[in-house]
C-alpha cells in the first residue's frame, strides 16, 4: 500500500538535558504492521526516543511526522515548542502509550479508564464507548474486573488494562515503554501474550523493551541504542544472533 | 418556648446572613486558592511571583485590617476612578460598594491565600504518572485538571479544606465592623440592651454549632467520594 502514508516517521531527533545530550540524530520509519523493538542498556536514550514521539519530552530538533502529518514547532529564544497545541493533542490521540508503571487513573473504574479519553478526547458516545471498552477488556481477559479500580488489580492486570485503554483510542501506533519492567516475572507472560497478539494482528507498534525473546520472536525490526545514537538496527535475526559491534555483544554476552 | 424579647427574627436573618456570607466567601475562596496554587506550580515567573505576593501579604496582615482597608480603601479607590471617568469622558456614575460583597471580597481574599497552600500541597502530592497518562492519551489541560488532576487533588486537600471552612465560617463575625447585621451583632445588642447574655450568646454559639456540624456531614460525603479507588483495596 504505497499511497498510505506512512504511521510514524521520525527524522534526526535531537534531544539534550541541560548539557547533557542524550538523543543524538535518531531516525525511524514505522510503516503498518511494523514491530520496532528499541534495546539497548539503560542510559542509552530508548525510553527518551520514545516519550519524544509523543512529545511527553519534546526534542530540540528532528522532525516528527505521524500518518503524514508534521508536527509543527516555533522556535524561541530558549529552545523550541510545538506551535500548535491543538495539533499535538490530536497526534498523541493517534499514539497510544502503554507506561512501565501502567499510570492507570486510580480514581477510575478499569472500564471508565479504558472509555475515558474515547468519550472526552474522541468524543465517542458513551454507550459505543462502554461496549467497545468491555469488548477489550474481554480480549485483555478483565471483562469480570471491569468495575475494578486499579488500586484492587495485580500488577499485570493492570498493564493489561492500560493495553486495553491504549486499544480504545484506535491508535495509529502503539509506544510500549518498557511494558513488563515492573512486573513480577510470574506476571510478565500474560501481558507478553497479549503484545504478541497485537503484532499478530498487524498493528504497529514500537516496543523499549528488555525482553530479548520478544524482540527476537515478535518484532520485524530491531534497534539497539548506544548513548544516544543507532548502534545497529536491522532484522532480528540478524543483528541478535548475528551482533556485529562489540557494544551489541557485550549488552547479549547474559542471554548467549 | 424560650422568649427572645422580640429580637427573634433578626437572630434568624443575622443567621441567614451568616450562612450566605461564609458560602458565598468559601466558593471565592476556593477558586482563589486553584487559581493562586495553579499560578504557584506553573512554569511562569511572573504568575508564580504575583501568586506568592498575594499570599505572603494576605496572610501576614490581619484579617480585620484587610477588611476596612478593602471596603473604605475600596470605595475610595471606586470613587477616584469615577471621577476620572467623569472628567475624561463626560460619564457620570455612583457606585457604592455594598457592604455585603465587600465582606464576601475580604474573606474570599483572605482565605483564598490559605486554601492556595492547601491546595498547592494536594498537587503535587499527585502522582506524576497520573498526569502524563492524560496527556499522553491527548487531553487538553483544562480536561486533565478537571477529569484527572483536580479528583485526584481533591483527596490531599479535603482535611486542609475542612479546616479553612470552619475558620472562614467563624471570621465571618467580623463583617460587624463593616456595618452588616449577621447574628453576632444581633446578639450582641440584644445584650446590651436587655442584660441577659446566656440568652442571646447560647442560640448564637449553638447556631454555629449547627452549621460545623451539617459541615462535617458535608466533609464525610466528600471524603467518601474522593476516597474511591483508594480505600477499596482487596
Amino acid at each position: 500500500m504505497a499511497d498510505q502514508p506512512i504511521p510514524l516517521v521520525i527524522n534526526d531527533l535531537h534531544k539534550r538535558f541541560g548539557d547533557n545530550p542524550v538523543l543524538k540524530g535518531l531516525s525511524l520509519e514505522a510503516h503498518q504492521g511494523d514491530v520496532i523493538s528499541l534495546i539497548g542498556a539503560s542510559g542509552s536514550g530508548k525510553s527518551t526516543f520514545l516519550r519524544c514521539m509523543n512529545l511527553l519530552e519534546r526534542p530540540d530538533a528532528g522532525e516528527i511526522l505521524v500518518h503524514g502529518e508534521q508536527i509543527r514547532f516555533r522556535q524561541l529564544r530558549n529552545g523550541r515548542v510545538p506551535a500548535d497545541w491543538k495539533q499535538v493533542e490530536r497526534i498523541r490521540a493517534k499514539l497510544s502509550m502503554v507506561f512501565q508503571n501502567f499510570n492507570l487513573w486510580a480514581h477510575l473504574t478499569l472500564l471508565q479508564n479504558v472509555t475515558e479519553a474515547p468519550i472526552h478526547v474522541l468524543g465517542v458516545p458513551r454507550r459505543e464507548a462502554r461496549e467497545r471498552g468491555m469488548a477489550l477488556l474481554e480480549r485483555v481477559g478483565l471483562a469480570e474486573r471491569a468495575d475494578y479500580f486499579p488500586a484492587q488489580l495485580s500488577g499485570g492486570q493492570q498493564q493489561r488494562g492500560a493495553i486495553a485503554r491504549a486499544l480504545a483510542m484506535e491508535p495509529e501506533v502503539m509506544l510500549f515503554d518498557e511494558p513488563t519492567s515492573a512486573l513480577d516475572p510470574e506476571l510478565v507472560g500474560g501481558v507478553l501474550r497479549v503484545m504478541r497478539e497485537l503484532a499478530e494482528e498487524g498493528r504497529t507498534m514500537i516496543v523499549v523493551t528488555h525482553e530479548m525473546d520478544f524482540a527476537r520472536d515478535v518484532s520485524n525490526q530491531v534497534m539497539f541504542l548506544h548513548q544516544g545514537r543507532v548502534e545497529e538496527a536491522g532484522k532480528p535475526q540478524d543483528v541478535l544472533n548475528q551482533p556485529s559491534s562489540e557494544r551489541l555483544k557485550q549488552f547479549l554476552a547474559p542471554n548467549f | 418556648m424560650i422568649d427572645f424579647q422580640g429580637y427573634g427574627p433578626r437572630l434568624l436573618d443575622g443567621a441567614l446572613l451568616t450562612f450566605e456570607l461564609a458560602v458565598l466567601s468559601l466558593i471565592l475562596a476556593v477558586a482563589l486558592g486553584l487559581l493562586a496554587a495553579s499560578a504557584k506550580l506553573s512554569g511562569s515567573r511572573l504568575a508564580h511571583g504575583v501568586a506568592t505576593f498575594y499570599t505572603t501579604v494576605v496572610r501576614g496582615v490581619p484579617d480585620l485590617v484587610l477588611m476596612m482597608l478593602l471596603f473604605y480603601g475600596g470605595q475610595i479607590g471606586v470613587n477616584m476612578l469615577t471621577d476620572q471617568l467623569y472628567y475624561a469622558f463626560d460619564i457620570d456614575i455612583f457606585i457604592n460598594i455594598n457592604a455585603f460583597v465587600a465582606g464576601v471580597v475580604t474573606i474570599g481574599f483572605i482565605f483564598g491565600a490559605y486554601m492556595s497552600e492547601t491546595f498547592r500541597g494536594a498537587f503535587l502530592a499527585v502522582e506524576e504518572g497520573q498526569m502524563e497518562a492524560a496527556r499522553a492519551y491527548g487531553m487538553s489541560g483544562w480536561l486533565a485538571f478537571r477529569r484527572i488532576r483536580f479528583p485526584l487533588m481533591m483527596r490531599h486537600a479535603l482535611p486542609g479544606l475542612g479546616n479553612n471552612w470552619m475558620v472562614l465560617l467563624k471570621t465571618t463575625a467580623l463583617v460587624s465592623i463593616i456595618g452588616l447585621t449577621d447574628m453576632v451583632r444581633v446578639a450582641a445588642e440584644a445584650t446590651k440592651a436587655t442584660h441577659e447574655p446566656f440568652l442571646f450568646m447560647i442560640p448564637v454559639a449553638l447556631g454555629y454549632l449547627a452549621i460545623t456540624s451539617v459541615s462535617e456531614l458535608v466533609m464525610l460525603w466528600l471524603r467518601k467520594r474522593y476516597d474511591t479507588g483508594f480505600e477499596e483495596q482487596d
